[in-house]
Order: structure tokens, then C-alpha cells, then sequence
């Protein structure tokens, strides 16, 4: 088979164009840089994810030989072929197709969660409509509220499954899928439950990618105003390392702009008493978790050791491997240490009351939401974050309060729990974490200065990766998978006893948390992702201290307060447990 | 102890057996499997709750939600309890077309219920399906395994009476 067997040549609008075999309309028309509008279809490449369900039709193209409209995102090419995409029966059948599709949808955009964030929304102004000839029979699901991080409004859903595909194909979570048939069809959980009795995950990767306002975060802004607005509350926020790579794309910054200042200054005028950084918290999890490995490379523990940052992660295990719970680290994550530390710490210090003290965490995660209300986190009245707002929350927060955020100064945190080095920056992207933990670990098991901190074999994007890392004598193995379908692969190897890793850290959404489901939506542009990433290693390279145990902050910390890492007081206050639960 | 939702518990232990035996005895990636499992195990339980349907994606490794998706989809499945007799009225477009609606709402008539429900007797549950296949023979009703073809309104009273027949003779 030589190459021309694999190519085939079609015309697109008259133009001649080759490409390979297997290759769709739309991929050929993007090639000479014809746009067709596009709704169901979502192609993330760079995480080999593509949505091909065919549904919405929007797509259409005209086939000149056949008369026929065809779906562009699903037909393939094949050699010959003439196609239209803007010849008036493809125009107008395209039309046609969005009319029917709005003509069920709820008209309430105004006050809809994903107004001018829409994707439907904008086609309805892409293609020019000005009238619904239709009038379809409205939907009346309920909406389900019940969980702390996702809200579900069927009504507004068009039956595009990109949801389907991500909680299904990409996190292996399943707990969406369509039931019925025809016109009573729905996307919805196992026997409609409530989302809080299934095994979601809160991870988002359904809301990042869903068109319209059928799938979005719970809003927690009214509660964080509520608390702002009252006199004998003392309000302390903290900002998550990924927050500040992506909260520029809601202002018009290039994608990967790092605004960690503007964010600081903006967050005191909304009225934030004490402004602390996720990423002290970020240093300090580096400190307790290789402590913690460390101790169970040297003593035969329990390996490999699990990073236990993301929440969506840890929900993940509970439900689908509950017999595995004694292989992530104890530790907390970093948002929840910084928590717990503002109302025991901070408050001692400053003698303040902890119970006047509302915790609020600015996260790129919908996750983290849930997190906050787990009972592990919520002892004796007092939890350690009270509400998680996500970097999309923000920038409306921002908006209400009309800051203009291109104009804000830039300020720094404070500092009693607001110092941080270049290796809780990293904390953002997959790959991360471990990177930093590596650097901190190499240091406490040789006692000598690492040279190199730059573990470039750790970094990238594939979904699963592996490295050795040389300690001395000791040949460190470590994994990395990001995405909860990679991640369960590498936890059925534990499981069977077949992995040989001593430490694997995993993120719930493709790319680590700089792909969270609280970010700005990316539309399926998964160069953003890219640009967030690099954003951050940038921002690490250029930092004076770039490993965790160096942070003096975090020295006196334990110095005035904690005692030893892993010692009493940090166990009782930094490290939390998992319990078993049901998988449906 | 882990919280349950859903118990799996309360289903009969001796018909899970048979169920599990099933299961077995399919080669292959069992997965491919899901709806002859569902048909086997609505043959052992009559229908398929929501305890048995999460059962049934434990046993194949599948969620729930795939589980649940595929029995909603096929409307020869049932989430409820079933009457003895389960009357299929054809609403495929070709039995449609030959008045299938109207055999449908004979049906209910004479049952005296809504679709999907049981009759007060016992006896009937009725429901609407889609194409079973036989168009040459639209409008076409099945019940149970035996199947009426170019059924009239008229001819369901006949039917109907037959099958209640039987019921008091056994009595």
C-alpha cells in the first residue's frame, strides 16, 4: 500500500483538498480553513477525547452528488467528493436544526448560569436567528441540587453526551448516561437518583464541557457575600495555584497570563480581611507527604504512596476501590490545611475567635466544593474551609462588584500563611506535585543539596507516565496519571498486586487542576491547557526558592506551632481519613 | 460500614444463584452480553428492579447508569411488577398506520387500567411497544409469547374473555 492509497482528494466549496482516509468533513474543511458550525461535537486531541455522537445536526453539509445533507463532524470523506457547506440548502437545513433544538429549550438566558458562556447561545447569533418557527414541548425535569459542587437542570440539556463521553470514556466514572428513547430521552444518573447518591466525583469535566446551562458549578457567591456583608465575621480567602494562570481568560488576557497580584488586590477590595496563598498550603502538604513517604519507603509500609491533593481523586477511590484506602497519604489537601491552620494558628496568633473566622478557598474545582463539606473535615462545629468559590465564581464576583480587574494593582499576600516556593506553583498542572515532592524528598533521605530541581522526565501530557528517579542507592519509581480513567488503570495494577511504584500522583481532570471543572471554559481549545501549563512551570523557574522545605514561613510554622512533620500535632491537624462507599 | 443506597441484599438468594450460573456460562467479554443477562434476569424475576438492574452492573463490571440506560431504552423490559399476562399492543409505524391506537385503547378499556399498570385481578399488564417485526401482520398485539395478528378493536373482547376463561377454570 503506497501513501496515495491512504490519501483521499475531495472539494470542499469548489476548493480541491487531500487528506487521509478516515479523516471527516470537518476535520478536511478545517484543513483550507472552512468553518462549519459545529455544537455536539467536541474533539479535546491532546487527551485523545472526541465526541462523535451526530446529534445535534447543526453540522450539516450539502453533498452535491447525492442532493443529501450529511453530518460533517461524523461523515467521511471518500475520494471524489463534493461537498457544500454553504450552498442554501446547507444553510438553511442547518438553520432549521438549531430552530428545533431552541424550540424546547428554556428562554431564560438572561438569568442563566452560562449567559454569554453559551455555546448554544452563540450559534443562535452565529446563525442569525431572529425567530423560533417552532414551538416544542417544554421539558419539566427537576432540577437536581443536592450535591455541593454540580448543579443538573435537564431542562436545558440538548442531548449532545459530551458529558456522557467524558464521565463514561475519559474518567471511567459512569454515572451519567441516556435513558429512554425519543422524545422522552434524557441524560441522567442510574434510575434518577439524586447526584449525591451516586458515585460522582464532583470532578466537572461534565459541566467544563457541556454547551449549555444543563450542567454547571453550584454558586456559592451568595454565601461568601452573606459573610462579607456581616460585622462580627472575620473573612479570610486563599487562592489555589492554578486560579491565577486561568482567571486572566475571564478579562481578555492571553491564555497562560500569570495575574497572582491583580487577584491579591482584588480580593481585598471585595473585602477579604487576610488574603492567604493555597500554595503555602501546597509547600507544606510537600512537607508532611514526603515525610510521610519517606517513612514508608524506610520502614515497609504500605507503597505506593498515593498523592491525596485532589478531592474528586480521593472520592474517586472511596467508590470504585474501597478496599484500596490505605494507599493514599494521609495528608489533607493543600486548601484544607491552610483552613485549618487560619482557625488555629492564624486565630491563636492574632486571638481571634475561630468560630468568627469564615474560611473561603478560590479553587479551580468543582470538587473542592464537596470536599469542604466532608464530615473527615468538619469537626466539633468548626470546618476547616466554610465555602469554595471557583475561579469562574470569581471573575463574576469581580464583575458585581464592578472591579475592573485590568486596572486592579498588583498587591501580595499576607504573610503569616502567604509565602510560598516555585515548587507549590507546580501543584497546578499534572505532573506537579510529585515534582515537588521529589525535590523535598531527595533532600530529607540524602541530607545533601539537590543541584538539579528540574525532574523534566516527570512533565508532560500524556495520561499516564513513569519515572526513576536516582536517590543515592535508592531507585525512586514513580507514576503520574491524570484523568480518573488513566488513574484507574494504575489502581487495578495495585490491585493486583502487579505495580512497583513507590509514590504515583494523580489528578482527576486531564491536565491536572489547570483543566479543572471551575475554570474558564476552554470551548474544547485544549491549547489553553497547554498555555496554563507552561504558565506555571514558568512561574516556578522564576522563583528565588524553588523547593518547599525552604520556605521560612513554613519553618517557623513548625518551629512556633506544629512541632516535627508528622509529628502529633501535624497529624492531628494536617492528615485526615477515607471511608468505603458505594458504588452505583 | 458502607452506606447503601440500593440493597442488593433483599433479592432472592436462589434465583441469583441461577442468575449468577447464567452469567457464567457466557463466553467472551461478558459486557457484550448486558441484554441477553437482563432478558434471563427479568425471566427469573418477572421484572427488574432497581436493586436487581445494580446487581446485574456490578456482576458485568458496568455502572448502574448504563445498565439502567439500556433497560429504558427497550421497552420489552420492565422496571415494574407485571401482570400474568403482559399485552404488547405493536405502535411500529405500520401497525400504527392500520389502527393500532385504537386496539390499544380497547385494550385498556376492558383491562380497566392505565398503561404499565397492573389490573386489579392481577392478571393483565398492557403496554405499548415499538416495532416487534411483523409488520405483514399490522396492526399486531402479542401476549405473552403468543402472538395476534390484524387484530380488530372487536376481536380483543375475544381475546381478553379467553384469558380470563382459563383464569377461572384453574380456579
Amino acid at each position: 500500500m503506497t501513501i496515495f492509497d491512504k490519501l483521499v482528494q475531495l472539494k470542499i466549496n469548489d476548493i480541491t483538498v487531500t487528506v487521509e482516509k478516515g479523516k471527516t468533513i470537518l476535520e478536511a474543511a478545517e484543513k483550507i480553513g472552512v468553518h462549519i458550525p459545529t455544537l455536539c461535537h467536541l474533539n479535546l486531541q491532546d487527551f485523545g477525547v472526541v465526541n462523535k455522537s451526530a446529534n445535534c445536526r447543526v453540522c450539516v453539509v450539502e453533498d452535491e452528488d447525492t442532493g443529501r445533507l450529511v453530518p460533517s463532524c461524523a461523515q467521511e470523506v471518500h475520494d471524489g467528493m463534493r461537498i457544500q457547506t454553504d450552498s442554501l440548502k446547507a444553510v438553511m437545513g442547518r438553520r432549521t436544526n438549531l430552530e428545533l433544538i431552541l424550540s424546547n429549550h428554556p428562554q431564560d438566558c438572561l438569568t442563566c448560569i452560562k449567559n454569554l458562556d453559551c455555546e448554544l447561545q452563540s450559534l443562535a447569533y452565529e446563525l442569525n436567528i431572529k425567530e423560533i418557527h417552532y414551538q416544542g414541548e417544554k421539558m419539566s425535569h427537576p432540577k437536581d441540587e443536592t450535591s455541593f459542587g454540580i448543579i443538573k437542570d435537564t431542562n436545558k440539556c440538548i442531548m449532545c453526551r459530551r458529558c456522557i463521553t467524558m464521565c463514561n470514556d475519559i474518567q471511567t466514572v459512569g454515572v451519567l448516561s441516556a435513558l429512554k428513547r425519543g422524545f422522552d430521552s434524557v441524560v441522567a444518573t442510574a434510575f434518577h437518583l439524586d447526584l449525591n447518591q451516586t458515585s460522582c466525583t464532583y470532578c466537572g469535566q461534565c459541566v467544563s464541557v457541556c454547551p449549555t446551562g444543563a450542567l454547571a458549578e453550584t454558586n456559592d457567591s451568595p454565601k461568601v457575600w452573606r459573610a462579607l456583608n456581616n460585622p462580627n465575621k472575620h473573612v479570610i480567602v486563599q487562592v489555589a495555584p492554578a486560579v491565577r494562570a486561568a482567571i486572566g481568560e475571564e478579562f481578555g488576557y492571553e491564555p497562560g497570563t500569570i495575574l497572582t497580584g491583580k487577584v491579591v488586590s482584588g480580593l481585598r477590595r471585595l473585602g477579604f480581611e487576610q488574603v492567604f496563598d493555597t500554595n503555602f498550603g501546597a509547600d507544606l502538604t510537600i512537607i508532611e507527604e514526603a515525610t510521610e513517604l519517606v517513612d514508608r519507603i524506610q520502614n515497609n509500609k504500605t507503597l505506593p504512596m498515593l498523592t491525596s491533593c485532589c478531592p474528586a481523586w480521593v472520592q474517586f477511590i472511596e467508590h470504585q476501590f474501597p478496599e484500596l484506602l490505605d494507599v493514599p497519604s494521609s495528608c489533607k489537601s493543600p486548601h484544607e490545611m491552610v483552613g485549618v491552620l487560619a482557625k488555629t494558628y492564624y486565630a491563636q496568633v492574632k486571638n481571634i475567635d475561630p468560630k468568627d473566622i469564615v474560611m473561603v478557598s478560590i479553587m479551580p474545582c468543582t470538587a473542592k466544593k464537596a470536599e469542604a463539606a466532608r464530615g473527615e473535615l468538619n469537626k466539633d462545629g468548626l470546618s476547616d474551609v466554610d465555602h469554595v468559590i471557583t475561579t469562574r465564581e470569581l471573575a463574576r464576583m469581580f464583575l458585581e462588584a464592578s472591579i475592573d480587574f485590568r486596572k486592579l494593582p498588583e498587591d501580595d499576600f499576607d504573610d503569616l500563611l502567604g509565602e510560598s516556593t516555585g515548587a507549590a506553583a507546580i501543584f497546578g498542572t499534572t505532573g506537579g506535585v510529585i515534582e515537588a515532592a521529589t525535590r523535598t524528598a531527595y533532600e530529607m533521605i540524602t541530607g545533601e543539596e539537590l543541584k538539579e530541581v528540574n525532574f523534566k522526565q516527570l512533565r508532560g501530557l500524556e495520561g499516564i507516565r513513569q519515572a526513576k528517579v536516582k536517590i543515592k542507592d535508592l531507585e525512586l519509581n514513580i507514576g503520574i496519571a491524570h484523568g480518573l480513567g488513566n488513574a484507574r488503570k494504575l489502581l487495578e495494577d495495585i490491585r493486583d498486586g502487579k505495580s512497583n511504584f513507590h509514590a504515583i500522583e494523580i489528578m482527576a481532570c486531564p491536565g491536572g487542576c489547570i483543566g479543572g471543572g471551575g475554570q474558564p471554559y476552554h470551548h474544547g481549545h485544549t491549547d489553553i491547557l497547554l498555555k496554563r501549563q507552561k504558565a506555571l512551570y514558568d512561574l516556578d523557574a522564576s522563583m528565588p526558592k524553588r523547593k518547599s522545605h525552604q520556605n521560612e514561613m513554613l519553618i517557623k510554622l513548625y518551629k512556633d506551632f506544629l512541632g516535627e512533620p508528622g509529628g502529633h500535632r501535624a497529624h492531628e491537624l494536617l492528615h485526615t481519613t477515607y471511608s468505603a462507599k458505594e458504588r452505583i | 460500614m458502607i452506606k447503601k443506597i440500593l440493597d442488593t441484599s433483599t433479592l432472592d438468594k436462589d434465583l441469583l444463584k441461577q442468575l449468577d450460573a447464567y452469567i457464567m456460562s457466557l463466553e467472551g467479554d461478558k459486557q457484550e452480553h448486558l441484554i441477553h443477562v437482563l432478558h434471563k434476569a427479568q425471566k427469573l424475576f418477572g421484572y427488574l428492579p432497581q436493586n436487581l438492574q445494580l446487581y446485574v452492573a456490578r456482576a458485568l463490571n458496568l455502572s448502574g447508569a448504563r445498565v439502567n440506560g439500556v433497560v429504558t431504552f427497550y421497552s420489552f423490559f420492565n422496571e415494574k411488577p407485571v401482570g400474568k399476562y403482559t399485552i404488547s399492543v405493536c405502535m411500529g409505524t405500520a401497525c400504527f398506520v392500520k389502527g393500532a391506537d385504537k386496539v390499544l385503547s380497547r385494550v385498556l378499556e376492558l383491562t380497566g387500567m392505565n398503561k404499565n399498570e397492573i389490573s386489579k385481578d392481577g392478571l393483565f399488564t398492557v403496554k405499548d411497544v415499538r416495532c416487534i417485526g411483523a409488520c405483514g401482520l399490522a396492526p399486531v398485539m402479542t401476549i405473552n409469547d403468543k402472538v395476534y395478528g390484524k387484530v380488530k378493536p372487536k376481536d380483543v373482547d375475544d381475546i381478553i374473555r379467553h384469558y380470563r376463561s382459563i383464569e377461572n377454570e384453574s380456579k
